[in-house]
């Protein structure tokens, strides 16, 4: 897999996640320039050089060529320790390198640059760093410059995205399933590469403490792969003691309800079921109830309001009283 | 400190890892515990801490240290502890002469550009002392919460900025640690801080996400933690 990474040459763009790493497969790449006589430089914004080379053994770090721009990459510190010029400067620097060797740039990575750069002139400078073999009138046809682009492709829009992919000669596409990582991998120059070659492909693979890789068969198959790790991916409503469904028959009882709301000409109260019922006061005798009262029942339905006065004594002591509206 | 978090972690203060950077990340639920658990980790590691301050007051943090076991007003009075109250200081920048740094100058700015101000502050907080022995075990930045700076006017790429120049100094250079929390923002597509979030999960060695029940609120869980290396 990293051969067929490398033979094509130009940029070689590494899109990782949080969730799937890529600078592990970087180093890999990294290692296996080193090991086939190449030089590399690595243009280190994001980890301290130290970190970057831990894990490499010292044949293969005696071929890198750490350029530091993670110390002090705008010039905080004012102790002379930053490298002139900032970030662009740096990058410029390396198309002017006058290697013989065949070489390979790492550009670790690509986001952190895209962030304090504009995206044109970035892209406008790699460019010109890809296609250095042809700058170069007196190298060999078997030299090329690879260059491994390491880019976190949820730090920027679709915009400065599709540019990068356009410059890039292969795309690296890092996702996994179940803690198995995977590379998709697309190749944007099909007549460069070798016939039996598909355009593009997907590898399981494994990298190693020494960052040697290792191929896999891939995941198990009944593992789903979870698109979003942010949405669950279980159900809340399983192993509940409680039903939170309606049957058929319970749900058509539901939308066939009416409710106090709302009007309808069932509930209307008499002639016309606009009226709005009045609430009325009444001093009622114990043993007697509305139903004895046959006039204050039809004002009731005619939904007139009616209330009692009371007297100096209770209406209800004298004899033969009747109730009297207002 | 919250004794079942260690266990979670496989840690103690006695064994407590240096050169990290730790993100912590709530979704849905209040992840400033996490914030106290680690403030009264580290002084308990007898570590030499930096806490930068933006949310609550210094007597908030001492309350809840208190309950934690450790007392930010002894740590602070012996050293131990610098604290940066934000809400504090936001007010003083206003009433001082223009000419004199303070940590939160981005606030005078009408252009808010970086954060170099308050990352000479940390850096000066927590310089090896001249005597040459440690007193203290190992330098901690301790931040909370990177979110708000971004509310401030603050661009993601400055907060990255300020991350990283810390990152450089009190991970590489002094084999400390840093803490910070940010807070997810979900489905508010606010892109700043999706990129803050992102960009710092690339750069963390430890991430702890508290998030909330997807069932909902509930009175007595509050939600659960994640975490990923």
């Amino acid at each position: 897999m990293l051969e067929s990474l490398l033979a094509p040459g130009g940029l070689v763009l590494l899109r990782d996640s949080v969730e799937w790493e890529g600078r592990s497969l970087l180093k890999a790449l990294i290692k296996k320039s080193a090991l086939c006589g190449e030089q590399v430089h690595i243009l280190g914004c994001e980890v301290s050089e130290e970190e970057f080379r831990e894990g490499f053994d010292s044949n293969i770090n005696s071929r890198l060529v750490y350029h530091d721009l993670f110390r002090d990459p705008l010039n905080w510190s004012k102790t002379g320790e930053a490298l002139p010029g900032g970030p662009l400067e740096a990058l410029r620097a390396l198309c002017r390198r006058t290697d013989p060797v065949p070489v390979t740039i790492a550009l670790d990575s690509l986001s952190w640059l895209l962030l304090h750069l504009p995206c044109t002139t970035l892209c406008q400078t790699l460019h010109a760093l890809s296609r250095q073999d042809s700058c170069h009138g007196d190298s060999s046809p078997g030299e090329q410059v690879h260059v491994l682009g390491l880019l976190h492709e949820e730090l920027h829009g679709p915009g400065p995205l599709g540019a990068l992919s356009s410059l890039a000669q292969t795309e690296v596409t890092l996702s996994g399933v179940m803690g198995q990582a995977s590379a998709h991998i697309l190749y944007r120059r099909p007549q460069q590469r070798p016939t039996h070659q598909l355009p593009c492909e997907t590898q399981w693979f494994s990298i190693l403490p020494d960052f040697s890789l290792e191929l896999q068969g891939g995941p198990p198959l009944e593992s789903q792969p979870n698109p979003d790790p942010r949405t669950p991916s279980t159900d809340p409503t399983t192993h509940l003691t409680f039903n939170l469904h309606l049957s058929k028959k319970e749900r058509e009882a539901k939308d066939s309800l009416t409710l106090p709301f709302q009007f309808s000409s069932e509930k209307a109260l008499g002639p016309s079921s606009t009226d709005v019922p009045k609430v009325i006061w009444a001093w009622v005798e114990p043993d007697q109830t509305l139903e004895k009262w046959p006039c204050l029942q039809a004002a009731v339905l005619r939904g007139q309001e009616a209330r009692w006065t009371a007297g100096s004594t209770a209406p209800w002591a004298e004899p033969g009283y009747q109730p009297h509206f207002l | 400190m919250f004794p079942e978090l260690n266990n979670l972690l496989n840690t103690t203060p006695d064994q407590a890892e240096q050169g990290k950077l730790t993100l912590l990340c709530d979704a849905k639920t209040d992840g400033s515990f996490l914030v106290h658990h680690f403030l009264s980790f580290y002084l308990k590691a007898n570590c030499k801490v930096c806490f930068v301050a933006l949310i609550q007051s210094f007597s908030h943090y001492n309350i809840v240290g208190q309950k934690l076991g450790v007392s930010l007003t002894t740590a602070r009075e012996c050293g131990q502890l610098v604290f940066l109250e934000g809400l504090k200081s936001a007010v003083d920048i206003f009433f001082r002469p223009q000419e004199d740094p303070h940590p939160l100058q981005f606030l005078r700015e009408a252009n808010s550009g970086n954060l170099q101000p308050l990352y000479e502050f940390v850096q000066e907080a927590l310089k090896p002392m001249d005597s040459g022995e440690a007193a203290w075990r190992c330098p901690v930045l301790l931040v909370d919460d990177l979110s708000v700076l971004l509310s401030l006017g603050v661009g993601a790429v400055a907060v990255l900025d300020f991350v990283h120049y810390c990152r450089a100094t009190v991970c590489r250079e002094q084999k400390g640690n840093v803490v910070a929390l940010v807070h997810d923002s979900g489905d508010a597509e606010d892109e700043e801080n999706d990129i803050l979030l992102n960009g710092l999960g690339h750069q963390s060695h430890l991430i702890l996400r508290a998030e909330g029940l997807a069932t909902g609120f509930c009175k007595d869980v509050h939600g659960q933690p994640k975490g990923s290396s």
